[in-house]
């Protein structure tokens, strides 16, 4: 009866083997194809494909409906598509002043502290290169540490040393400097320590790549001719690290304009940068259409530095 | 200035060490404090971490975020390194450009707006396909593995393109097929590369909170979810016993993978001493 069945639904091993054969070697002749169109796909669905709904929805208006917007395409009676497209999103954003000045005050923020990073950081990456075979790879190891820790607990631990009774006021009190502790935490002070702090590493890993294929021969040249030491480092060593400082800064500066947690931890309500007030859009008032039409503006805004970045990255890429 | 460090860059350097560790170290001292007021010392204990062991969400919140940051380093450790191929081996191909653009902006775009995106996205689908029909586990698995595939990505090319193409030409020309010189000579070239890949989106997953926000539903909170719905408030002290226990474990991770990372340049370096001998 067994022997019966599997002769009935089992195919004949004569039959199969080329058929697997045929697979195998459709894999071995198009497995390029194959390697490539898995992820692109998944890019294509889960990245590129977001980005159009939501640049869809800033194009429609509020409605009281689940999801909360009006459709771009309605068919009118005998089959004519109309296709409605607002810009009074746009239009809104552009007359509020609280989302132009939101936005002025997230570019400010993050262009000063991209700056403070690269002040900080550039001596810092420096130094490392700098250091010994033994010690070299321990400092980047420390550098690269609170990188890998919770971004989250980094913010916190800052929540704790800024508070009206934290570390830094207690201290400043019980040694007599102050009488009344100083605000520190809820206010932009806050905010620009947070951004410095967190995105620091994002400015020096880039900058110790860079620095660490300098040759300093050029350097010693530079000194037996007479250079001075500032006129060697403004002449020879900052143009040579610009694709280190233009990566970092970027690096720095993209995530911190859109930076949400750290204006909502350190700063309090106190300092609006505009990721905050897209996340409260959206999440709070439920204004769909506005928090699209808000993020489509802020990817405007960084499209241009993403860019300059990607072509840095792929010249990056080439070179090696 | 020149071959050794001057004083200057020293000082940076122990300046810009204090300012990244000083905080991290205060954070765990105040996690043995008794007090409730964090920055108000109230002598040792471990009370803190009773209490936190004790709480059946913050266990609920570890397990949900341990099982999306497993699924999601898998997932994006294999599309990240077929895309590092697909990128460094494969020469032109059509969309190449539109490919290495979707592959590195993750690297850079605000979590704002991929969080937004994604959560549009899963929106529409469950209006068009019925699916997702709620949010969590799914959801932010999907979207953690697309950012953090790029991260993966990146770790693969910058391997392949430091190990060459000489092993892989060798065993063409002994008449490997191309399929078997990706398995044979190519995936084991990579292991190194894949294991920090694989540590680095289990990580990534692990920190992510704004996007997870977005993507998440009613009930499915992950660590960072919780850990900000509370640090909100204000400090507390189980939070900071919270941020011990993780950054011991970081540190361990870390370690290890820096060792195995150490270990494999050391073998390579070896290899290439050897090589060098036999031919002179």
């Amino acid at each position: 009866m067994t022997d019966f069945t599997e002769d009935m639904f089992e195919p004949p091993q004569v039959e199969r083997q080329p058929m697997i054969r045929l697979v195998m070697r459709r894999i071995h002749s198009r497995w390029r194809q194959i390697v490539t169109v898995i992820p692109f796909f998944w890019l294509l669905v889960f990245f590129l494909a977001p980005f159009f709904i939501v640049a869809k929805i800033s194009l429609a208006e509020l409605a009281i409906a689940s999801p909360p917007f009006t459709s771009l395409i309605e068919w009118t009676g005998d089959g004519i598509m109309t296709i409605r497209l607002v810009f009074d999103n746009f239009v809104y954003i552009w007359e509020d002043s609280l989302y132009f000045d939101t936005y002025v005050n997230s570019l400010k923020i993050s262009v000063t502290c991209t700056f403070l990073c690269l002040l900080f950081g550039y001596p810092i990456a420096y130094a490392i290169v700098r250091s010994g075979p033994v010690a070299k790879p321990l400092l980047l190891f420390a550098i690269i540490l609170p990188f890998w820790t919770s971004f989250l607990l980094r913010v916190y631990s800052w929540m704790g040393l800024l508070a009206d009774q934290g570390t830094i006021n207690n201290l400043l009190i019980a040694l007599g400097v102050i009488d009344e502790p100083i605000r520190m935490l809820y206010t932009e002070f806050a905010v620009y320590i947070g951004i410095v702090y967190t995105y620091m590493p994002f400015m020096i890993l880039p900058l110790y790549a860079n620095m660490e294929k300098l040759d300093n021969s050029l350097n010693e040249a530079a000194a037996d001719l007479g250079s001075k030491p500032t006129n060697t480092f403004f002449k020879i060593t900052l143009p040579l690290t610009m694709p280190g400082i233009v990566a970092g800064s970027l690096l720095v500066f993209i995530p911190a304009t859109g930076e949400y947690v750290i204006p909502d931890l350190l700063g309090g309500g106190n300092v609006q940068m505009i990721g905050r007030v897209l996340y409260n859009e959206f999440s709070r008032n439920s204004d769909w259409p506005v928090a699209a039409a808000v993020a489509i503006v802020l990817l405007f805004i960084l499209v241009l530095p993403i860019m300059v970045f990607q072509h840095y990255q792929g010249k990056a890429a080439e070179e090696q | 200035m020149y071959a050794k460090r001057s004083r200057f860059l020293t000082i940076m350097l122990t300046l810009g060490l204090a300012f990244f560790y000083i905080p991290m170290i205060l954070l765990v001292i105040y996690s043995f404090n008794y007090s409730k007021l964090v920055p108000v010392w109230g002598g040792w204990s471990l009370r803190w971490y009773k209490e936190l062991f004790q709480s059946a969400e913050v266990w609920s919140a570890v397990s949900l975020s341990l099982q999306i940051a497993v699924v999601n380093a898998t997932f994006a450790t294999a599309l990240g390194t077929l895309a590092g191929l697909a990128m460094v081996r494969f020469g032109r191909f059509k969309g190449r450009t539109l490919f290495g653009g979707m592959l590195v902006a993750p690297l850079v775009m605000p979590e704002v707006i991929t969080g937004l995106s994604l959560l549009v996205f899963f929106i529409s689908l469950n209006q068009l396909i019925g699916w997702p029909a709620e949010r969590g586990f799914a959801t932010i698995t999907i979207a953690h593995i697309t950012f953090s595939m790029a991260y993966v990505a990146v770790t693969i090319q910058a391997r392949l393109t430091g190990v060459g193409q000489t092993l892989e030409e060798a065993a063409a020309d002994l008449g490997a097929k191309p399929f078997k010189v990706l398995t044979a000579i190519t995936i084991p070239q990579l292991t190194p590369a894949l294991i920090s890949g694989w540590l680095l989106a289990f990580t990534l997953s692990l920190d992510d909170l704004v996007i997870a926000s977005f993507v998440t539903g009613p009930g499915a909170n992950t660590l960072p979810i919780l850990i900000f719905s509370r640090i909100r408030l204000g400090l507390r002290p189980d939070i900071n016993a919270l941020a011990t226990i993780m950054i011991l474990v970081i540190a361990i991770c870390v370690a290890i993978a820096a060792i195995i990372m150490f270990r494999q340049q050391r073998a390579d370096l070896l290899d290439r001493q050897m090589a060098e001998r036999e031919e002179s």
